[in-house]
């Protein structure tokens, strides 16, 4: 046996509340996998379901989208714009078989045990379903 | 800008960042990175020697990214910026990488892989800043007044509070006078002042003002432009008496003959159709009711314009419509009884003696139809049981779920005016819970439920009958005793569920502020901001917001004022950095951004022949949603364009070269 697999996540936080929930966390000290990567946008209505297609095409394993609970958003409606897309985005992630590899969940400022838990959940969840390679089997052709 | 130079700071922030991952080793990393000029670690970066330490090297590097890897930027981006700001630099080419509460503090654990992390997330930032640019912050004059829409209490004490601290407030009510519900109170609880007596004086107080001007018997039918500088339409509806002239000396109302049923009693008593809306209106001017005047509806009598001293009578008057420029908007329409015909088991609206609490306050009112009298409104006895229900509609999945916050103080007092009128009178009070949560509530609860004959009980009523003789006969499960209790009564009083009022819905659109699932006023956050709106410039002010007795009142309207005060005597406003941008050659002018922006900011306009997308840029907020929503890229936000994100998720996803 190897190494153990160590997927490579990408996480997109809205500011105002999973980016501080993820910060919750570190001021708690409450420790979840290192295998996650934040890459903070204002709302997570501003997340481009190609932007997460090029996270998994340059090489993350799973890509985890995180915004304020239904009816929080800073923005009024921006998490709701972000389930639609996230929902149609999925028909199509099902069709590439990428379906499990991708997901949204909702995580308010004050969540930082949530969040500990959630990243914990996605990462075995993905080191499970093992690498992608997505890159390297594009790079091939 | 030429050619990208970076530089990157490392911070140590003592042990919290250099006690887990060893921050010299990632400033050498770094240092290797395309355009990264100079690389460094320190101690704490935030520290002056650490700030200075970046602004010299700003200038002799001559550097035009900046990079500061240490706490969350929730912590010191400001900080931060205010260095480049102080080198000459925009302080939006800056970009912090947040090694400490994602890394450091987290992955303690772990030491070498927090620091291939913060590596990486370094390498990642390096990626990204290639992509900055400068963002022009743009600023709009504020103009120095405000408008106050609604008269009552939470309207007055705003008004109130922007006129002394030097503001030009404009207030409109829909009614002919100010005072709101607070007005058709008899006393208020806990400590049964009267209520006239404490809110008359300050609507004199309104009246006179020097920096107020009251609109009457006018409603807001249009709002455009944004924060700092607001365009409002009002509507001065005909009252057919101008006001201009009138002295308000009421002989008119003395000498109509037609009568109507008088709104301020909440119709138990009568009104002529040309009336005042009570004897303290403020303004004191009175209005036609065309629906009851005899020269509108049979074309007759004019008597009104034979007596009138100053010849203020004017049956010709039509809708007046003015034009009002303002900064901010202060929104004090307050709140509405909800329709208890709509419970119908109740027989309110089919029963005489079913009546609502505030009809209950005019009858106890020595100014009301009754001169204060408690009567059976089927045949003006005393009654000699009373039953009052509460929660009638609130807390109730079949009409409104929320809590009415001033029901139980509301039916406590109710219990003193029945015993006061009629001090041998029995009084039934069927409750939820009581909810005696205010300053002296309590204590006044405990006063009121040890009197004589005051009984408590916890349960609704069932289906309310009316016996021949017009008092009412229900069942009620007492859920403390477990017993089915029957009772007869000579009246019962409903204390309603309290909704937004009717119109209050066309007024949100105009305003563009959002609403929560009972219909009431968004506040911005419920706990921290809980009298501003996401719309810059407009405040609330009361039970607009929700549901709140007179002192939560007061307070939410002054904390409302204090606000706007704040917000127009900064004398400018500012758009938010993360403003959304058009790239007009891209633009096709397909308006999807338009249909996904929460805040209204974009419109499509024609220009040079075609259809191009424009950003208000006070109005914007910065979410993005237009962004992400573009087909074309045209639309991109300030610091999040689909470069940056991109490239800082690729460098991401794909590891440190």
């Amino acid at each position: 046996m190897g190494e153990r697999f160590e997927p490579r996540i990408v996480v997109f936080a809205c500011n105002w509340c999973s980016y501080a929930g993820i910060d919750l966390a570190g001021v708690s000290r409450i420790k979840y996998p290192h295998n996650v990567r934040i890459v903070k946008v204002m709302c997570s209505g501003r997340v481009h379901p190609e932007m997460v297609l090029k996270a998994l095409v340059d090489g993350a394993d799973g890509v985890l989208i995180t915004g304020c609970h239904p009816g929080d958003c800073h923005y009024i409606s921006g998490n709701y714009k972000t389930m639609r897309r996230y929902l149609l985005l999925r028909k199509l992630l099902r069709q590439l078989g990428l379906e499990e590899r991708v997901r949204l969940e909702w995580i308010s400022a004050s969540e930082g045990d949530r969040w500990a838990k959630v990243a914990t959940d996605f990462v075995e969840h993905i080191r499970r379903l093992g690498p992608l390679r997505l890159k390297e089997v594009m790079s091939a052709e | 800008m030429g050619e990208v130079r970076i530089g990157v700071y490392i911070c140590h922030c003592g042990k919290n960042i250099g006690g887990v991952i060893n921050p010299s080793r990632v400033a050498e990393f770094a240092s290797k990175l395309p355009n990264v000029v100079v690389a460094r670690d320190y101690m704490y970066m935030c520290s002056s020697p650490g700030q200075m330490l970046i602004e010299e090297d700003i200038k002799r590097h001559n550097l035009n990214r900046v990079i500061v890897a240490a706490c969350s930027p929730r912590m010191h981006e400001p900080t931060f910026q205010g260095v480049l700001k102080k080198a000459g630099l925009n302080p939006w080419l800056l970009e912090m990488v947040n090694i400490r509460e994602h890394v450091t503090w987290v992955h303690e654990d772990v030491p070498d892989k927090a620091e291939e992390k913060a590596k990486e997330l370094v390498y990642a930032a390096v990626m990204r800043a290639q992509h900055l640019y400068e963002i022009t912050i743009h600023r709009l004059p504020v103009v120095k007044s405000a408008l106050v829409i609604g008269g009552g209490i939470a309207g007055i004490r705003a008004a109130l509070d922007l006129a002394n601290a030097g503001i030009k407030v404009y207030l409109v009510e829909k009614k002919q006078s100010i005072g709101g519900k607070m007005a058709q109170l008899d006393k208020t609880f806990p400590t049964l002042d009267c209520s006239k007596c404490i809110l008359t004086p300050l609507m004199v107080d309104v009246a006179r003002h020097p920096n107020i001007t009251i609109y009457a018997y006018s409603e807001v039918v249009d709002v455009s432009g944004s924060a700092g500088d607001f365009k409002v339409k009002v509507r001065l509806k005909p009252t057919y008496v101008d006001w201009s002239k009138c002295t308000g000396c009421g002989y008119c109302t003395e000498r109509c003959p037609a009568r109507a049923p008088r709104e301020f009693d909440e119709g138990l008593g009568t009104r002529k159709a040309i009336y005042f809306d009570f004897p303290q209106a403020v303004p004191r001017r009175p209005v036609i009711d065309p629906k009851y005047c005899l020269w509108f509806t049979k074309g007759i009598c004019r008597a009104c314009e034979k007596l009138c001293p100053v010849g203020a009578i004017d049956f010709n008057q039509k809708d007046r419509y003015i034009e009002l420029n303002v900064g901010a908007i202060i929104v004090a329409t307050g709140y509405e009884l909800y329709d208890m015909t709509k419970l119908r088991e109740y027989g309110y609206g089919k029963y005489k003696n079913v009546i609502t609490g505030l009809q209950l306050e005019r009858l106890s009112d020595a100014d009301g139809p009754t001169k204060g009298k408690i009567v059976r409104l089927s045949d003006g006895k005393e009654p000699e049981t009373v039953a009052i229900v509460l929660c009638a509609g609130s807390r109730d999945e079949k009409h409104v779920r929320y809590c009415c916050r001033f029901g139980c103080a509301a039916a406590i007092k109710h219990v003193y005016y029945v015993k006061h009128s009629v001090p041998e009178a029995k009084v039934f009070v069927l409750y939820t819970d009581i909810r005696a949560f205010g300053k002296g509530y309590e204590e006044f609860y405990q006063r009121l439920r040890g009197m004589d004959d005051v009984y408590f009980i916890r349960g609704r009523p069932a289906e309310i009958f009316e016996a021949k003789d017009g008092s009412l006969i229900f069942d009620v499960f007492d859920s403390n005793t477990g017993q089915l209790l029957s009772i007869k009564a000579d009246l019962v009083v409903l204390e309603s569920a309290v909704v937004p009022p009717k119109d209050w819905e066309s007024l949100r659109r105009m305003l563009k502020i959002s609403c929560d699932p009972g219909g009431f006023a968004l506040e911005l956050h419920p706990k921290l901001r809980p009298f501003e709106t996401t719309a810059d410039g407009i405040f609330l002010a009361g039970a607009i917001q929700g549901p709140k007795d007179i002192p939560d009142t007061v307070a939410h309207a002054a904390a409302a004022a204090a606000a706007a005060i704040g917000f127009l005597s900064k004398g400018e406003v500012e758009s938010t950095p993360y403003l959304a941008v058009v790239n007009e050659d891209l633009c096709s002018g397909c308006g999807l951004c338009a249909s996904v922006c929460p805040f209204d900011a974009i419109e499509i306009k024609e220009e040079g022949g075609r259809r191009i997308a424009k950003v208000n840029v006070i109005r914007c907020k910065g979410c993005g949603a237009c962004a992400a929503t573009c087909p074309s890229g045209a639309m991109q936000q300030n610091y999040f364009t689909d470069t940056q994100i991109v490239s800082e998720v690729s460098a991401l996803a794909g590891g440190a070269k």
